[in-house]
């Protein structure tokens, strides 16, 4: 692909000096639209970031012009144009928002409501203009300096390159290269932010990074990137993502995850997904696609995934795990919801390696409406993996009879030592579960959640407590107009 | 004074079929009454189309309840306003623990009727005074809803609902099918318990025997669609002794 004249044009019009041999306006708050190697150059320059950091993302741009889309997935959807896009543009600033909650879609501050989300975090969350001291940001301070009370890192990722590059150039990238997937190679050409954790030797860290994460959770951009070490005997959770909706202008996201867990480590990462789905007749929505991976490098380790996914149009997603130290354990909990014309294609890869190496899945999809979902999941024991146990559960739930639910296993075993179990239901909500329900009072919608919700437990659990209670609700409001 | 259920000349068809041919009964407060009759009788389909189960269409006639059109209410608003049926298949929710869904009903019907809701420490108060008199294990309550329940657990988990609902009007479909005797011994216990000057009751049954032990103030005899026959409870035994023959011959 030649350079986009366009874009060299209008980022020489922007003015500016040569930096890496690139004319940009480091001031400049937006870069032209499309794709090309000068976007690049021009957002590893915005970050001020090392020689070695643009020079990988350059190497994956390149890579990335002749890869081909994964097809794969069971999932319809126009061609992606990807010149049609922005690839980065600065956060807005707060006196853009509205300036008050009057000013806000009713039809968001109704789902608020109904999430029980406080006012102030409302206010937060629909970008409204609030004061500067605000009950969150100082909340937020006060968790920043217990955490460093221990040493742990967690700050954005375009800091961490400041801060701590070592690790982050030993580490990024190390769990998904560049080369993973076509989605992940545009990432690593050019992601903007995301978050970095790193948790030393021997501690565990003080506190779920979730509530800070929420208040924290904005303008965390299409394409975001995320890194987690935990050292030697260390522990986190990590909670990512808002049960309250979110809109974003842009409709193609594609993050990266990477997790690294060290001997006798162990990371809960935690996902609740709703992005804006598209209305009811399947217009607009985003496009998930995310590559999403852990590595249990050291024996012991264990990295488990929970995810609750209700928002996108297109949801492409396999958190995945990478059993090479011995003993180590996987993990991955989901719940997809489809309604109206969603469509999602998600499970995981469990890929043993290492000695008496042990995973679980437990999978549980929810299709109403139009929508349309799959497992799609990876076992592979390795020759090494002596002892492997591998158990997945993968149960379908249908509510009305247009919608559709697939399973797609993949079992590959190398060594004879290994066990590994598949269970498979697929049900629908009766009629008579809904009249039970509504004879004793219950409404049908929430009967609706009830049996729903009931059908997901399992997973729930995983969840860390505050977010349950949320994410039980946003069960219920994600189906809403499914029955009747 | 306005009786607490008065059906008149109801015909019910399911599946374009008429399987009420002109009901008539009227159910006082703190009155019970049985319904009994053959199978095929349209014993069900009374107590269905009280509660509003889909697939059943009444083609004349008319259901008041204290004075109040069921037939037009939603089964969640019949339910709030005091209707309540022990179903002869109580039905299984995975997942949802019993005292979750007594909750969450309990609730629903509190709400319909501008009280306030109880919080969870009220409910476990509540429940546990409630469990008490019935004789009713504690774990039952952490299970999910009738999964796993013995036939005699799950028709003592719908006097359970009922004892914490509180209708104004119980319809019993044949609570007594399946059980043993002590089973069904419990059970009666749990209804007799449940008798007020408030309530009143229906019960449904192909068997005399749960009348041995909840005893009726009037028993109808249901037949080819239609109450042949109105008497009190030595109705019940002159049944079991004779058998329903001659009802379904008279009218066949």
């Amino acid at each position: 692909m030649t350079i986009n004249t366009e874009t060299v044009k209008t980022v020489d019009a922007v003015g500016g000096e040569y930096r890496y041999g690139f004319v940009s306006d480091i001031e400049s708050d937006m870069a032209p639209k499309g794709l090309s190697e000068d976007i690049v150059r021009f957002i590893s320059a915005k970050k001020n970031e090392p020689e070695w950091l643009l020079a990988w993302r350059l190497k994956a741009y390149r890579y990335w012009l002749d890869q081909p889309e994964p097809v794969w997935g069971k999932l319809k959807f126009s061609a992606i144009d990807y010149q049609n896009s922005y690839y980065y543009s600065a956060p807005k600033s707060m006196a853009d928002g509205p300036k008050s909650l009057d000013e806000v879609d009713p039809e968001l501050l109704r789902t608020y409501e109904k999430l029980g989300i406080p006012l102030k975090e409302q206010e937060f969350l629909a970008g409204v203009a609030v004061d500067a001291v605000f009950d969150s940001v100082s909340v937020a301070t006060t968790f920043k300096h217990k955490l460093e009370e221990v040493g742990v890192i967690f700050c954005p990722i375009s800091e961490a390159i400041q801060r701590c590059p070592e690790l982050v150039q030993k580490y990024l990238g190390s769990v998904v290269p560049y080369t993973d997937n076509k989605h992940a190679t545009l990432n690593s050409a050019v992601f903007t932010d995301g978050s970095f954790v790193y948790v030393p030797p021997g501690v565990k860290c003080p506190m779920e990074l979730s509530t800070y994460f929420r208040i924290n959770a904005r303008n965390t951009g299409q394409f975001e990137r995320t890194l987690i070490i935990a050292d030697t005997g260390s522990y986190v959770s990590y909670l990512e993502g808002c049960t309250a909706p979110q809109r974003d202008e842009n409709q193609l996201h594609a993050a990266v995850v990477e997790l690294i867990a060290l001997d006798d480590a162990e990371i809960k990462y935690s996902t609740v997904q709703n992005w804006y789905p598209g209305d009811a007749d399947g217009k607009g929505g985003i496009y998930n696609f995310v590559t999403k991976r852990g590595a249990c490098r050291g024996r012991n380790s264990k990295i488990s995934w929970t995810q609750v996914e209700t928002g996108s149009a297109i949801t492409w997603k396999y958190p995945s795990c990478i059993l090479q130290g011995e003993n180590s354990v996987g993990e991955f909990y989901s719940i997809a919801i489809t309604n109206n014309h969603q469509q999602a294609d998600t499970g995981t890869k469990m890929i043993h390696l290492g000695r008496n190496t042990r995973s679980r899945i437990i999978s549980k999809g929810i299709s109403a409406g139009h929508g349309n979902q799959t497992y799609r999941g990876l076992v592979r024991v390795g020759p090494k993996a002596h002892g492997a146990r591998n158990h997945t559960q993968c149960d379908s739930l249908l509510i009305g009879g247009e919608c559709g639910a697939h399973t797609v296993p993949y079992i590959g075993s190398q060594n004879r030592s290994a066990i590994v179990e598949h269970e498979a239901t697929t049900s629908k909500i009766s009629d008579d579960q809904l009249f039970y329900c509504r004879q004793r009072g219950i409404s049908e919608e929430d009967a609706v959640a009830l049996v729903v919700n009931g059908f997901c437990r399992e997973v729930m659990q995983q969840l860390p407590m505050e977010f349950a209670v949320e994410a039980q609700k946003l069960v219920s409001i994600s189906l809403e107009g499914s029955v009747g | 004074m306005t009786p607490l259920l008065e059906i008149r000349g109801l015909r019910v068809e399911v599946d374009g079929k008429e399987i009420l041919k002109g009901v008539d009964l009227t159910v006082n407060a703190g009155e019970v009454h049985a319904i009994m009759g053959p199978n095929g009788s349209g014993k069900s389909t009374l107590a269905y189309i009280m509660t509003g189960r889909a697939g059943y269409a009444a083609t004349s006639g008319t259901v008041l309840f204290k004075g109040k059109d069921l037939l037009e209410m939603a089964p969640e608003e019949r339910a709030a306003e005091g209707v309540f049926l022990a179903f002869q298949y109580p039905v299984e929710i995975p997942g949802v623990p019993n005292n979750t869904f007594l909750k969450e009903a309990l609730n629903a019907v509190r709400r319909y009727r501008g009280e306030d809701e109880l919080d969870a420490l009220q409910f476990v108060k509540m429940m546990r005074v409630k469990i008490k008199e019935l004789g009713i294990k504690d774990d039952m309550l952490k299970r999910p809803v009738n999964v796993g329940f013995s036939g005699g657990e799950k028709k003592r988990n719908e006097i359970l609902q009922m004892a914490v609902l509180e209708p104004a009007l119980a319809i019993l479909d044949e609570t007594d099918s399946g059980l043993d005797i002590d089973a069904l011994k419990a059970v009666a216990e749990g209804v007799n318990a449940l008798r007020s000057a408030e309530r009143g009751m229906l019960m449904i049954t192909h068997y005399q025997r749960l009348l041995d032990y909840i005893v009726p103030d009037k028993v109808h005899v249901l037949a080819h669609g239609q109450i042949v026959r109105t008497g009190g409870s030595e109705l019940a035994h002159e049944l079991e002794a004779k058998g329903y023959a001659e009802f379904t011959e008279a009218a066949a």
